[in-house]
């Protein structure tokens, strides 16, 4: 049934959170799954036992309060928490069926891509900051038809089109954040993570990431950490709910808000609490 | 007012202006060099002083061509060999190194900072002059570069750790290794600070002496090679300004006014390039 | 939470990090190891530089042992050699210059750090950065052309006239001397003592400034009596930074001293310092005791300005570390 996950997973997973409720006649294929996921700061103990999915060309959400964790299993998905010296991951995580912890890092990241809390365009021009991942990873092929289909998918091509080799710094902060869209794009990457995309930007700015990212849902996986509960329930199709470290309910957006199966997610969605 | 609280003002007032009169006489200190080089030297600076050789002594005229090409080679050379120790070893401190390793070598390269400049050419005599048996430029710029790598290694990596962590996990979350991601991202970001420390060590030891007295040594004529010893500006002005001769005086002087104005311009330039500091926006 | 986790990660060994083998792949093992090379070339240096040092002034510690610091002849001749007159002159020059460096130095990085609007500070703390910049041997040539004329002329009348029955100022004169490389070496070190205690300064935290002038102090007494006192230990610091400079000296006080090795309780007599002598003998040290000796007086220096920096930097660092630990800035 499921395409290309573990099957107990899988099964979990579809039990859980009954991914068949959303609309669909059939149940989605995952292109990620993450089973039983404890994560460690040194000796502090950040997620307990985490199972959740990451279905193909949807947008899934983690919300939840500030610090409950949610930033750190989405930095788990391309193994970014191996900066930090003191980290530890125990469990599984499987993009299209393989572990990804047993795979070359460097080429796991360049299969999923990721979109910071504030834009960090590198000080470089427009132009070589969306090549970079194609030139680092030896991507052949043309450069600049690459770099103008990624700022199109972006929806920044037609505001930087003429001044392609000024620097990225010049751009305001929501350009900068497409921009780095538009970089983890260019490498065409099988899921894209973007962690709290929209925490640094002005409505406006905001406005034009979420539509954007619906219409990237067509081409590309996206999982999406968010404090914005709006913007969640806006933009994507499936939501976890994490309270501090633990996975409190993973369901169809629509079924989350609206009738959420545990208490607490109803408190936390109602504002009483976070 | 009471005369207590009026006293009070006067001893503050008095000594706040004794302050700046310090200050006032420290930078004074500055332009006063500056003029007395100008005005003692400025006349002697012609196309001779660029080109011509010395002449022997008790003619007069010639010029220090030969010292003026011997520093450039100097330091050329102890460019060659203080900036990659002292560059690539500062990017093993940011970003390779452990505490201990790490400390370690900070610790040496402090220590190395502080070494009297004579006792490098000491050094520098013992390790390149003894074995090769002759004086030569090399061995000079061995000393130089010896005392380039202290600085060069403490700013790289003081300027590599203020490039900021975001831009590195930008780089390596496309899939970058790490080197890759020092090679083209935090490097050239940090760039414009490496780039200023490395002007300003150049600009220190362009101005050394000690370290070429018994390492370059000097030369009346054209160096012949690496292996010769050369003529350099700064250890040609201590050894006409120690003579007797009034033109060689008077070449002293337009020696320090050309060594002084070139230190000073990198000076300027490199800070200049450093107003910017790193190619990143802080905050 | 147990510190140690016993469970074996699940994903092998790869897990958690990446593997030796693609390290080596992406080039980033050979970039460490690279780098660390050089790295590690920086102390296999300073370790041969200790050492060259030690091994090649092996003749005259077996010869002469300790005598070697408390004989007063220099004697290349006879082949004896002691060094007590190049500390001396060393020692006293270095007074001399920090007796005149230090409240001129102190002062203007008061100034520069207490009242100065930041416009002009850092205007002209660009200019002390210059004159730090400037290479000893012109201030050498300066000390050459100008200072010691003005010694003849002005200064020996000036002091030997009111002060001539202390030892210190009896003449005769001949320009160089003692005093005259003190001068000339204060001239030198004010930069580095005011950059160091200006930075200091300034990492007093401001409300202990704000403090005391809420109690009703003059801006003088708030400096004076609270900011300066804090910032004692990193100043204390400045001046051994600059008395390690003063110390390690060559050219200016080779070109000025006198160079002659004798001890004389008058400061505008000749005398000699321990880097002039290694600049000025050591191409013409024909014995290897001779050479030797002069290494030995090579390490001396070395020594002297590895404690006096070590000091120094443990009281700088003693100092602003309790500028950020105290309130805020």
């Amino acid at each position: 049934m499921q395409a290309s996950s573990k099957p107990g997973i899988s099964v979990n997973i579809v039990t859980n959170t009954g991914i068949v409720a959303h609309g669909e006649t059939a149940a989605l294929p995952m292109r990620m799954t993450i089973s039983k996921v404890n994560f460690y700061y040194g000796s502090k103990q950040i997620l307990f036992d985490i199972n959740m999915g990451i279905a193909d060309k949807r947008v899934t959400a983690l919300i939840g309060p500030s610090g409950c964790g949610k930033s750190t299993l989405l930095r788990a998905m391309n193994r970014m928490h191996e900066t930090v010296h003191t980290s530890r991951l125990e469990g599984e995580i499987h993009l299209d069926g393989q572990n990804i912890l047993a795979q070359d890092v460097t080429s796991l990241r360049r299969r999923v891509g990721m979109v910071f809390q504030r834009p960090n365009p590198f000080p470089k021009s427009i132009f070589d900051n969306v090549a970079y991942g194609l030139r680092i990873n030896g991507i052949k092929g043309s450069t600049s038809e690459m770099v103008e289909k990624s700022l199109r998918r972006a929806a920044l091509w037609e505001e930087v089109k003429d001044h392609l080799h000024k620097s990225a710094y010049e751009l305001s902060g929501g350009q900068q954040q497409r921009l780095c869209i538009a970089r983890a794009l260019a490498v065409e990457p099988e899921v894209l993570l973007l962690d709290e995309p929209c925490s640094a930007l002005d409505p406006i700015s905001t406005a034009k990431i979420e539509e954007l990212l619906v219409e990237l849902k067509n081409l590309t996986t996206i999982a999406i950490v968010t404090h914005n509960m709006q913007q969640a329930a806006r933009v994507s199709d499936f939501t976890a709910f994490v309270l501090t470290g633990q996975m409190i309910e993973f369901s169809p957006t629509p079924q989350l808000f609206t009738t959420p199966s545990d208490p607490r997610t109803e408190a936390y969605i109602t504002g009483r609490f976070g | 007012m009471s005369a207590r609280v009026k006293w009070r003002r006067f001893v503050s007032n008095f000594m706040l202006t004794l302050t700046g009169l310090c200050a006032l006489v420290s930078v004074s200190v500055l332009f006063l060099i500056l003029g007395y080089l100008v005005f003692n030297g400025g006349t002697s600076i012609n196309w001779a002083f660029f080109t011509q050789l010395p002449k022997p002594v008790g003619e007069t005229g010639g010029g220090m061509a030969n010292a003026i090409v011997g520093s450039a080679k100097l330091l050329m050379a102890a460019s060659l060999f203080g900036v990659p120790i002292g560059f690539l070893g500062g990017i093993y401190l940011a970003e390779f190194s452990g505490g201990a390793v790490a400390s370690v070598v900070r610790y040496a390269a402090d220590l190395l900072n502080g070494v009297p400049s004579i006792v490098i050419g000491i050094f520098a005599y013992s390790m390149v002059v003894l074995p090769f048996k002759q004086f030569s430029t090399l061995a000079g710029a061995f000393a130089l570069g010896l005392m380039m790598i202290p600085i060069t290694l403490r700013s790289t990596e003081e300027f590599l750790n203020g490039v900021p962590r975001y831009l590195r996990e930008g780089a390596m979350a496309l899939g970058a290794s790490k080197w890759k991601t020092i090679a083209s991202v935090v490097v050239p970001a940090a760039y414009r600070g490496i780039l200023t420390a490395i002007l300003l060590a150049l600009a220190r030891v362009a101005g050394e002496t000690a370290p070429l007295l018994f390492t370059a040594f000097g030369n009346r004529f054209w160096s012949r090679g690496w292996e010769q010893p050369t003529a350099s500006l700064p250890v040609m002005i201590f050894t006409y300004a120690v003579s007797p001769y009034e033109d060689w005086h008077r070449q002293a002087w337009a020696a320090g006014l050309v060594l002084l104005g070139l230190i000073l311009i990198i000076n300027i330039l490199a800070r200049t390039i450093l107003s910017r500091g790193i190619a990143v926006p802080r905050s | 939470m147990a510190t140690v986790n016993p469970t074996i990660q699940s994903a092998g060994p790869a897990a958690g990090s990446r593997s030796f083998l693609s390290k080596l792949r992406d080039g980033d093992e050979i970039a460490r190891l690279i780098t660390f090379l050089f790295a590690a070339s920086v102390v296999l240096i300073t370790v041969l530089l200790v050492y060259e040092l030690w091994i090649s002034s092996a003749l005259p510690r077996q010869k002469f042992g300790l005598h070697f610091f408390v004989t007063q002849v220099w004697d290349p001749v006879m082949d004896e050699y002691g060094a007590l007159p190049f500390i001396y002159g060393t020692l006293v020059t270095s007074v001399v210059s920090l007796l005149l460096a230090v409240p001129l130095g102190i002062g203007a990085s008061i100034f520069l750090a207490e009242l100065a609007p930041p416009q002009i500070s850092d205007t002209l703390q660009f200019f002390i950065d210059l004159l730090a910049a400037v290479p000893s041997v012109i201030y050498g040539l300066l000390g050459v052309f100008i200072v010691v004329p003005l010694m003849r002329t002005v200064i020996f009348p000036g002091l030997n006239k009111p002060l001539g029955f202390l030892p210190f100022f009896k003449g005769p004169s001949y320009g160089v001397g003692f005093l005259t490389a003190g001068i000339v070496m204060a001239i030198m070190v004010i930069p580095y003592i005011i950059s160091v205690s200006r930075e200091v300064l300034l990492s007093v935290p401001r409300d202990q400034r704000e403090a005391a002038l809420a109690l009703g102090s003059t801006r003088w007494e708030s400096t004076w009596k609270v900011v300066v006192p804090f910032a004692k230990t990193g100043i204390m610091g400045s001046i051994f930074l600059a008395l390690a400079r003063a110390l390690g000296e060559t050219m200016a006080v080779t070109m000025v001293i006198g160079n002659t090795p004798k001890i004389s309780a008058s400061l505008f007599a000749p005398g000699y310092s321990i880097a002039a002598v290694i600049a000025n003998e050591f191409t013409e040290a024909t014995g290897d005791l001779y050479l030797q000796s002069l290494i030995e007086l090579g390490l001396v220096l070395f020594l002297l300005t590895f404690i006096l920096n070590g000091l120094a930097r443990l009281l700088i660092i003693v100092t602003t570390q309790k500028g950020s630990g105290v309130g805020n800035r």
